[in-house]
């Protein structure tokens, strides 16, 4: 079970198209009462009851922190996935009852900022939506910067600008426009915090730019939950509880612990919390490092696995769980 | 550099260059060696982006010349460490991103410059600094509030209320002063001996 939170048991009040590749979807509690309070960039992990397995998917919420009575999240469909984004689209219908994490947030604004500064790539645009509903309701200076592919998937841009006005910065792929990021990070008044979520490319490349510019690391922060990737299949050993276990080739290193029965706990499940991170006793292989949380060193050092996103390739590995 | 007692207590490092659009250095007394120092592991023309601003205190006009001699774009020299702060708050509100501060020099000038610039927004985990020079402590008196600069003794008394205080490692960073607590609440007469510990 995931670390520090409980489970809140909703029903799903709608389902709605946003365009070709996104559909939003709405949570209520099922027994009524009012959803826990969440911070802008908070995420919930969705539960997924896919015939025999379960998936476990985190997901932005997008909705106001000003108003806990429903919990929004938009899912961009993945036809190559691993399946979750499409249990989503095809599967959850409104009525239907689900199980969700409480809120956690891995990227949170922080107060102390004279500016925020956000930029935000394709469906990395839903923790914004949170974001500026929050700062909006505290008068808060933000100003946002959005690359989408084409405009008709520039997702709740057009909220966005009847929102805000001339603080919401759109570029479309298809029109050529670029993001003029040296100009955009050197005009900043200091004191300004920056906040990337989108592709990991992007990331990089925000991140790396704003360093060159001289922002201090402590004034920049991103988002990026990497799906689990799939891969060969291999055999794990649990030392703890003493079970020996397969990890399929579309299943996560976590999920085979989960579905063997063992609780580790995790919050993001996507490399960059550092919550589940596992002890290694021994190995004859090859790690497939995936995660942001562990350091190069810590990677080679064959002692740590990240078993949310990271595999095995080899002839025995046996961790500490 | 100091040792760190507890948490609160400021640890000093030793300035570097920072990758950046503009450098502003800060400094009083021997804190200018520091910057002169940091010469040496300096990029070529790094100077031509930057701001010093120099509190040259009892050195007199020793360091002047050589911080002149680096050639920063402007160079700003100050009667005290008061007198050059309503200048870098100055500096600091119309600066942008890509600007990194350096401090050096005693904890007073450190603190006070520091305390300036998180009021603009900056990361105190984000500047540099480095301790040179006196030792001599900024002090708040628990007590009255009252701030004595420059206290080298301990106990020490306060300049405000006259209580003996006892200048505590517990530092403020709000107020820029490490918190002094009456030595002898219990017995005002009770008169321990005054050490110069901070010089």
């Amino acid at each position: 079970m995931s670390a520090g939170t409980s489970k809140i048991d909703v029903t799903v009040t709608d389902v709605i198209p946003v365009n070709d590749l996104v559909k939003r979807f709405h949570f209520r509690r099922t027994d009524g009462a009012i959803l826990p309070t969440f911070s802008g960039g908070a995420h919930v992990v969705v539960e997924m009851r896919d015939d025999d397995r379960t998936r476990l998917n985190p997901y932005s919420l997008m909705s106001s922190p000003l108003d806990t009575t429903d919990y929004t999240i938009s899912v961009r469909r993945d036809d190559v996935g691993r399946g979750g984004s499409l249990f989503m689209h095809n599967r959850v219908k409104p009525g239907q009852r689900m199980v969700i994490s409480n809120p956690v947030n891995l990227f949170s604004l922080d107060l102390r900022a004279k500016k925020h500064l956000m930029i935000a790539g394709g469906i990395g645009i839903t923790p914004f939506m949170a974001q500026t509903s929050q700062l909006a309701g505290e008068g808060g200076n933000f100003e946002l910067h959005y690359t989408c592919r084409t405009q008709a998937l520039g997702t709740y841009a057009d909220v966005l600008q009847a929102r805000y006005g001339r603080r919401i910065h759109l570029y479309h792929d298809d029109r050529n426009e670029k993001l003029p990021l040296e100009k955009l990070l050197s005009s900043q008044p200091l004191g300004t915090h920056l906040y990337i979520c989108g592709p990991a490319g992007m990331i990089d490349w925000v991140r790396r730019t704003a360093a060159e510019a001289g922002w201090p690391s402590e004034t920049v922060h991103y988002e990026h939950f990497a799906a689990p990737q799939p891969g060969k299949p291999f055999d794990v050993k649990l030392a703890v509880s003493g079970k020996q276990i397969r990890v399929g080739e579309q299943q996560s290193l976590l999920e085979a612990i989960e579905a063997a029965g063992v609780d580790p706990p995790y919050l993001c499940r996507g490399g960059v919390c550092g919550q589940c991170e596992t002890n290694v006793v021994s190995y004859d292989g090859k790690f497939l490092h995936n995660d942001h949380w562990l350091s190069e060193e810590e990677h080679r050092s064959g002692c740590k696995i990240m078993p949310c996103v990271s595999r095995f390739e080899g002839k025995s590995l046996v961790l500490e769980r | 550099m100091t040792a760190k007692t507890i948490l609160s207590r400021p640890v000093y490092g030793t300035l570097s260059p920072q990758q950046g659009k503009h450098h502003l250095f800060i400094a009083d007394a021997e804190g200018a060696a520091a910057i002169l120092d940091m010469t040496k592991t300096a990029p070529a023309g790094f100077f031509t982006n930057a701001h010093i601003m120099f509190v040259p205190g009892n050195t007199g006009a020793k360091y002047v010349e050589p911080l002149k001699q680096l050639q920063p774009a402007q160079f700003y020299e100050g009667p005290s460490i008061a007198s050059a702060l309503p200048r870098l708050r100055q500096t600091l509100a119309t600066a942008h991103m890509g600007l990194r501060v350096y401090l050096s020099g005693t904890e007073g000038l450190i603190g006070q410059a520091m305390q300036v610039a998180l009021e603009a927004g900056i990361d105190h985990t984000s500047i540099q600094t480095e301790q040179r020079g006196s030792l001599a402590r900024r002090v708040q008196c628990v007590h009255c509030k009252g701030i004595t600069e420059n206290v080298t003794t301990q106990p020490a008394t306060c300049s405000h209320c006259g209580l003996l205080l006892l200048v505590r490692d517990h530092y403020s960073r709000r107020i820029a002063a490490f918190q002094g607590v009456c030595i002898n609440a219990e017995d005002p007469t009770e008169n321990p001996p005054k050490e110069e510990i901070f010089r």
